[in-house]
């Protein structure tokens, strides 16, 4: 507690520093001291910079311990102590085949998650051989068509032991039914699944673009799925709320935990509007946060969201289960700040960004690759991401104390300042219709389109160095890493395999179950029990989705949505 | 007064992200150019019916995902067969060096790699179509 002579003391103290520094001020060692997010910072913090922070209110409101509402300092008790967080390296490319390679490398290299990365088409819910997958197949992640490809991928790797997450959104149901599938032919039983599925169609809106249907269908898609997990895959965790894209679309922080939380708190109110019980479901959300270059902004970011989401989940939507409160999240270093120039350069990037994520205390993390501005990761550079990891776990000391940086005067302040902002935008978008209305006026896109362009000026206008870009340049520069590339065969190759499953399955049965998801979509069956039928006698995710344009149509941005400002 | 130029910028294939082709979009607009940005995921077809439409001087593509060596020559294709040849066509993307070659060997103008600044690009257009005009003068 400050008492008044210590408050005396301090601000003495620091008149007195004041006239001092004062005499060195016109000395400059750069243009502005900003954030990435563009937000200027104090030359000095001190315990006058926290407002209220020498309460017992500010303690127990604002803090409190680790494990205890609002989870400001960590959602665990012990956190690290009993548990790092899980190193989940994103991985998928080419064939099946290939990604299950790639995933038995990763394994037996110690990653103790994976994460499947899937290609266009199959986020776009185009089959291989679709006029509109031509040279897109296995670019970007795997393809998968049906679950012969999903048995291929996880082949001889227990789902009863490993946690799986996928990326995709708009067929996710379609994926995570054929995953269920897969699990059921291993005889796993559904209720010892775990991972995530990322099935965050709002973001897709707002920042990554890989959508299909309307927005208010999509968030149908979505309940159906949470109402059949929370019944019979009670680990898995059934959306993954995600901020990276949001962020890499040119977001601040602010815009980035601002949208993000708002997102999670429509499927919220989307889920209660379902008929389901807050605490049925809440405690199977998750977070997905980038990790930035702005060390401290992005370690009081996560911080703040923590806090942000057990207030409103304890207060607003009147959860009672503790778990319902915790943010849990996992974070993925900045793949927008990774420079093709000097692409090693990328390591040291990858290395700070990641030590945010773990002193935000983050449940699980990825590293980038070096090499992903040039294209998808060799192994060794997968590799060496992998071992940053390792070093910040067991050598750093990092993970030896909860929350470190807990009480810094600076870190604490910018967490009350990201909690501001991020409350405003929450009003702003109330006052704008919500979050649908927003994503179907373009707010959220020009925002990040705003974003996006007065960050690339200030680079142009020197007030931001990117190493190796606009400074430390190397006049003769030579690529010297091993980059992957992806072979067209892969293409025809997958294209031949689906024509040959395609041949082989009972093609009564697909369109049987196919003409039941029709009937589930237009009125008010299960889609997600319905797809779990198609996925099992090896209906194709284009044949599914296409079941499902026919009935809600597809999705295209608004005018306001493609303005730049 | 010179004319304005034009350019019309699209996402071909199936990518979304967007982040670059509409900063791009604002800092040619703020050059003080016409900007047409028709969106995401338009096919060939799309693109060059568009930009005859339109009658721009040049076509701007975004391609992240891998697909540029398909893509690209697509594009090219279309406009050769739709008589539109003498359109600028230039991109941005993640696109390995020796690709860059192969694409400019069939007629692409420029390929634009990432941390390029914007100035960059609205030089290389400001030239571009300078000489297009000139060239287009002089027979």
């Amino acid at each position: 507690m400050y008492n008044k002579k210590f408050l005396e003391v301090l601000k003495s103290g620091l008149a007195e520093w004041d006239k001092k520094a004062a005499k060195f001020r016109d000395k400059k060692s750069m243009p502005r001291f900003f954030t990435v997010s563009g937000v200027d910072i104090d030359e000095l913090y001190t315990p006058d910079s926290v407002e209220a922070a020498d309460t017992e209110e500010y303690f127990q409101e604002q803090l409190n311990n680790p494990g205890e509402f609002p989870y400001t300092r960590g959602v665990h008790h012990t956190m690290y102590r009993s548990r790092l967080w899980t190193m989940r390296q994103f991985a998928g490319m080419g064939t099946p085949k290939q990604t299950h390679e790639r995933f038995k490398y990763i394994l037996a290299q110690g990653g103790t998650g994976l994460s499947t990365a899937f290609d266009l088409p199959t986020l776009m819910g185009y089959d291989s051989d679709h006029a509109r997958s031509l040279g897109e197949v296995g670019k970007c992640g795997v393809a998968v068509d049906t679950l012969a490809d999903m048995e291929i991928i996880f082949d001889g790797i227990d789902l009863g032991q490993v946690s799986t997450s996928m990326t995709i959104n708009s067929p996710a149901s379609m994926l995570l039914a054929m995953y269920l599938a897969v699990a059921e032919k291993q005889g796993v039983p559904f209720d010892q699944v775990r991972g995530t599925l990322q099935n965050d169609i709002l973001k897709e809106y707002i920042a990554q673009k890989e959508f299909i249907y309307p927005p208010r269908p999509s968030i149908r898609l979505i309940t159906d799925m949470m109402k059949y997990c929370t019944d019979k895959v009670p680990q898995y965790n059934t959306i993954s709320i995600s901020g990276y894209h949001i962020r890499e679309a040119g977001a601040t922080a602010a815009q980035e935990l601002a949208f993000t939380l708002a997102d999670g708190f429509c499927y919220v109110e989307s889920a209660i509007d379902a008929g389901m019980d807050v605490d049925a479901f809440a405690p199977r959300l998750s977070f997905f946060f980038n990790a930035h270059s702005d060390f401290f902004e992005e370690i009081a970011k996560y911080r703040a969201a923590r806090r942000i989401w057990a207030r409103h989940m304890r207060f607003k939507y009147n959860a009672q289960d503790e778990r319902s409160w915790k943010l849990r999240f996992h974070t993925q270093t900045a793949g927008c700040t990774l420079t093709a120039q000097q692409p090693e350069n990328n390591i040291v990037r990858v290395a700070i960004q990641a030590l945010s994520g773990v002193l935000g205390g983050t449940q699980s993390l990825h590293t980038n690759s070096m090499d992903e501005t040039l294209a998808l990761p060799s192994a060794k550079a997968v590799l060496i991401a992998l071992r940053t990891q390792q070093v910040i776990a067991y050598e750093t000391g990092v993970a030896n104390t909860i929350d470190p940086l807990g009480g810094s005067w600076f870190v604490e302040a910018q967490t009350d300042r990201l909690e501001a902002e991020a409350e405003a935008y929450f009003t702003e978008i109330e006052r704008r219709g919500g979050v649908l209305q927003c994503i179907e006026d373009g707010y959220f896109q020009r925002e990040l389109a705003r974003s996006a362009y007065n960050f690339q000026l200030e680079i142009e206008k020197d007030e931001r160095k990117i190493v190796g870009v606009n400074d430390f340049v190397l006049e003769e520069e030579k690529v010297e890493i091993p980059v992957l590339k992806i072979d067209r065969q892969v293409e025809l190759d997958q294209v031949a395999f689906l024509k040959k499953v395609k041949a082989e399955r009972d093609n009564g049965k697909v369109q049987a179950t196919l003409a039941k998801l029709a009937e589930a979509a237009k009125g008010d069956g299960n889609t997600f029990e319905a797809m779990y039928e198609c996925s099992k006698v090896y209906a194709s995710v284009g044949e599914m989705c296409d079941v499902l344009r026919e009935v809600w149509g597809v999705w295209e941005e608004s005018q306001g949505a493609m303005r730049v400002s | 007064m010179a004319e304005k130029i034009r350019v019309l910028l699209a996402k071909p294939g199936l990518d979304g992200h967007d982040r670059g082709i509409k900063v791009i979009a604002a800092a040619f607009r703020d050059a003080g150019m016409e900007v047409i940005y028709t969106g995401l995921r338009q096919t060939p077809p799309m693109i060059v019916d568009a930009a005859i439409q339109e009658d721009v001087d040049a076509i701007g593509v975004s391609i992240l995902s891998g697909a540029h060596m398909t893509l690209f020559p697509a594009i090219l294709k279309e406009m050769k067969e739709k008589g539109a040849g003498d359109i600028i066509l230039f991109g941005g993307g993640i696109v390995p060096d020796e690709e860059i070659k192969e694409l400019e060997a069939l007629g692409v103008a420029k390929v634009f790699t990432p941390g390029a600044p914007t100035e960059e690009s609205i030089r290389f257009l400001r030239e571009a179509v300078g000489k297009k005009k000139s060239d287009e003068k002089i027979m």
